[in-house]
């Protein structure tokens, strides 16, 4: 028998020098993997310990999750592996798991009495390598060095590696395949697009990492850390891209790969924080979870602009995760608002990339008019007219990007969009079947918040179950969507929901519930708006879900063809974040993506009086989430909550309320928002 | 004589696995052991026991002071039945589990019974296996340990 297993002896010193040796597998591999162990059961912890011993292993052990931090911290390089309990006194094992892979970039396995399908799921979603049921058996340990070598492997050109070569390959791999996701996601759903894209990465990586195993690793410390979160704060989580985050740290040494790995971790960090429910919206978790690994283009958008939003407590995390949902799911829905593609297009002209909602959406724009908004695939849509509005869609797409920057801002460029020359407009317009001055008319800020676009899907929106010549969304609703956007950042923006009978979406703000409760009544003077909420509504409130966050405008793609404009917008404001794609007049649940939030805020108001309205606007303002409730789109007319003048939060809410007294029956105040508190929106 | 008592030590064994006392747990600790640590799985029953007496402890504490925080209590329990089950307690960690689910019914008579029963199984397991390393000690290193012969 050979004396020397079992011992742990072997695997000190040798095994630390053996893997530091090189590049070269250590011949002893796998003895001497550096595993860090993190239990608060002493008699587990020594168990392990032993039978980690037993397989060669070279084992540190602590107790507390704090002393393992400062351990992995001080010693950067000094482990492969990290063993850890879920619950723990001191922090839970999750975070814990979380924290070392965005500093450290280490393989973490998760372990537990608890074998719960749950619990094994969070293990999955966090990022832990691999998850054990307790009692542990030492077979279950004999294997776990096939993780660092994984990761070494797969995560080596795309993590942290520095590698120059690399990072050229890497560069060119990512950007691509970025795009790339971007734009399938909306077909397909984010998921699948960032394993595409991971695996492109992955590929790329290989290439470059296939002939090391161990690679330098870069250690993101705290401080390199916070340099990150700055640069990427100030750029805008939007807008933040490794070339650009890497250029803003300057930090000698960093690749941006290192950045683009982190960056990623980073955005799965936030939608954690945002406390994104796995099932919101009705989008699957698929939405969710795939978008862990590596936001596709959608969740990209969707993820980062909502858990921005959230994280700085605009979004709640349910209008993030409606966004999100939204966004991804936008493409299936079938929101019959569609927003006049060409409002939409101009809306959403703006770059593309960053709407990752869009992508999502583009499935919806196809219907009517892909509104390439969101993805970036400029749609239909005129630039020049959505240029308004594709600021504001932007900004309500990025809602927690940009939005947040906007703050009042955008409510009033909505509002302004919504004044009453596009309601003008976008009433024409929509009679023309679509509502495309909404964008000429939005031009305003408003669409910065995205909700532009979700004011324009209003307009299109409306007729969605119609048909009926509704066209004529009042612009006013469109921009009413818009001001939703606003919502994101206007915390306190009122939207004026219940003036804006049929845009009751709009006054959502970002946080577009899925259910956009298209309930848009049909009020003579808007018609269109009306319509498509009416229709989104009709069709089932839960259809925005799909709206995926980001702008469901896509979704709005009305059938009707007065809707058909409106589809952009929709997307468009899902776009922005939040908007609520509630827009989706029934059917195009899509606009409900949006703002889901916002429009189901907006379309209750419609029926609702502009007062409810208000306050639900109110709520949702306060939220930055903007909830709308598709779900009542009751009918375009009242609900469309055109905001034709400011968007102050109080002057949405004023603004709401008075369009709906003008044009509108008495916008109900009824937001059903899902899941969002619309309550405390200030009137 | 060592054989003798290696073989009571091995029957004794035996008949707490089957009579579920406990499971393979033990076993794999038991092929922990080696000329390293000749006495791991000795120690690491104390270790179980020394550190569950404080979890009890607080379990028992939690019950009988003011008005149950069932969440707490669970997941004290949850612990618990963690480190038992490291050990191959079965019995104990089977009433774990009950207990847990009386937690979740927020069910306090039930989590009371339970625990009794639950501290009642910590005890005898104790009982048998302090017996049972007694045996092993007297029986030799080699009988016990490194996967016991089994005859």
């Amino acid at each position: 028998m050979n004396p020397s297993i079992g011992k742990g002896s072997m695997s000190t010193a040798s095994s630390s020098a053996a893997w530091k040796a090189g590049d070269v597998v250590p011949d002893k591999f796998p003895a001497g993997l550096r595993v860090l162990v993190v239990d608060d059961d002493p008699t587990c912890l020594v168990i392990l310990e032993k039978m980690l011993r037993t397989c060669l292993y070279d084992v540190t052990k602590c107790n507390r999750a704090e002393i393992a931090l400062s351990l992995l911290r001080e010693n950067k390089n000094g482990y492969d592996i990290v063993i850890s309990d879920v619950h723990m006194p001191d922090m839970d094992g999750f975070k814990l798991l979380e924290l070392i892979g965005l500093e450290m970039d280490l393989p973490v396995i998760m372990m537990s009495a608890d074998d719960g399908k749950n619990v094994v799921m969070k293990g999955v979603t966090h990022g832990a390598c691999d998850y054990l049921i307790k009692p542990v058996r030492i077979e279950a340990l004999k294997n776990i060095w096939q993780h660092v070598v994984r990761k070494r492997k797969n995560g080596g050109g795309w993590k942290d590696v520095e590698q120059s070569g690399s990072v050229e390959d890497g560069d060119r791999q990512q950007k691509p395949s970025e795009d790339v996701d971007y734009s399938s996601s909306a077909n397909e759903g984010n998921w699948k697009n960032s394993k595409k894209r991971k695996d492109e990465e992955e590929d790329a990586d290989d290439r470059d990492d296939s002939s090391t195993l161990k690679k330098p690793r870069v250690v993101w410390s705290v401080e390199l850390h916070q340099q990150f979160v700055a640069a990427v704060n100030q750029l805008g989580i939007d807008k933040a891209v490794p070339k650009k985050i890497l250029e803003l740290m300057n930090v000698p040494g960093l690749t941006r790969e290192n950045v683009a790995s982190h960056l990623q971790k980073y955005r799965l960090y936030l939608r954690r924080l945002s406390g994104v429910p796995p099932h919101q919206s009705g989008l699957n978790n698929s939405f969710i979870s795939p978008q862990e690994a590596s936001f596709g283009p959608m969740s990209s958008l969707n993820g980062l602009d909502l858990q921005t939003l959230a994280v700085s407590g605009q979004l709640p995390a349910q209008s993030l995760a409606t966004l999100q949902a939204a966004g991804l799911g936008r493409s299936t829905t079938k929101s019959g608002i569609q927003m006049p593609l060409v409002d939409q297009r101009n809306l959403f002209s703006f770059e593309n990339p960053k709407l990752r909602f869009g992508e999502g959406q583009q499935q919806h724009l196809s219907n009517s008019k892909p509104m390439n908004l969101l993805h970036g695939i400029p749609t239909n849509m005129e630039p020049k007219q959505l240029a308004t509005l594709h600021q504001s869609a932007q900004s309500l797409g990025g809602l927690n990007m940009q939005v947040n920057a906007h703050g009042g801002q955008s409510s009033s460029l909505l509002m302004q969009m919504a004044q009453p020359q596009s309601r003008g407009q976008i009433l024409n317009e929509s009679t023309g079947s679509h509502v495309p001055r909404l964008p000429s008319s939005i031009g305003q800020p408003i669409m910065s918040n995205g909700i532009a676009g979700g004011v324009i899907g209003r307009n299109g929106i409306s007729d969605n179950g119609r048909g009926t010549g509704y066209n004529q969304v009042p612009p006013t609703t469109s921009m009413l969507s818009f001001p939703m956007n606003h919502t994101t950042e206007l915390p306190g923006n009122s939207f004026p929901l219940g003036s804006t009978p049929g845009i009751s979406s709009v006054t959502s703000k970002g946080a577009f519930h899925e259910e956009v409760s298209s309930e848009m009544k049909e009020s003579p003077g808007f018609l269109h708006s009306y319509d498509i909420f009416n229709d989104l509504h009709q069709h089932k409130s839960q259809d925005w879900e799909l709206q995926n966050v980001g702008l469901h405008f896509d979704a709005s793609q009305n059938p009707n063809p007065i809707q058909g404009s409106l589809e952009v917008s929709p997307s468009v404001l899902v776009h922005q974040g939040c908007y609520s794609s509630s827009q989706r007049s029934g059917q195009n649940r899509n606009a409900s993506a949006l703002g889901r939030a916002m429009f189901s805020v907006v379309e209750g108001t419609e029926q609702r009086n502009t007062q409810n309205v208000g306050q639900h606007l109110n709520n949702l303002l306060v939220d930055n989430s903007v909830r709308i409730k598709a779900e009542r789109i009751p009918d375009a007319s009242s609900q469309i909550t055109v905001f034709p003048e400011h968007f102050g939060q109080e002057d949405l809410m004023s603004a709401l309320l008075k369009q709906q007294q003008g044009g509108i029956g008495p916008a109900e105040t009824e937001f059903d928002f899902d899941g969002y508190s619309m309550d405390n929106i200030p009137v | 004589m060592d054989k003798n008592l290696s073989q009571r030590q091995l029957d004794m064994k035996r008949s707490l696995l089957d009579q579920g006392y406990l499971d393979e747990q033990f076993i794999q600790l038991e092929e922990l052991q080696d000329e390293d640590s000749p006495n791991f799985v000795e120690e690491m029953v104390t270790t179980f026991y020394n550190n569950s007496a404080r979890l009890l402890e607080n379990i028992e504490q939690a019950l009988v002071t003011g008005p149950i925080d069932f969440a707490k209590l669970d997941n004290y329990m949850h612990q618990f039945k963690g480190s038992s089950s490291s050990i191959g307690a079965t019995r104990v960690k089977n009433e774990c589990t009950r207990f847990r689910e009386h937690c979740t019914a927020a069910n306090a008579e039930g989590c009371i019974r339970t625990f009794l029963r639950v501290k009642q199984e910590h005890t005898i397991l104790r009982t048998k296996l302090e017996t049972y390393f007694q045996l092993a000690r007297q029986a030799g290193p080699s009988a016990s340990g490194g996967g016991a012969k089994v005859r």
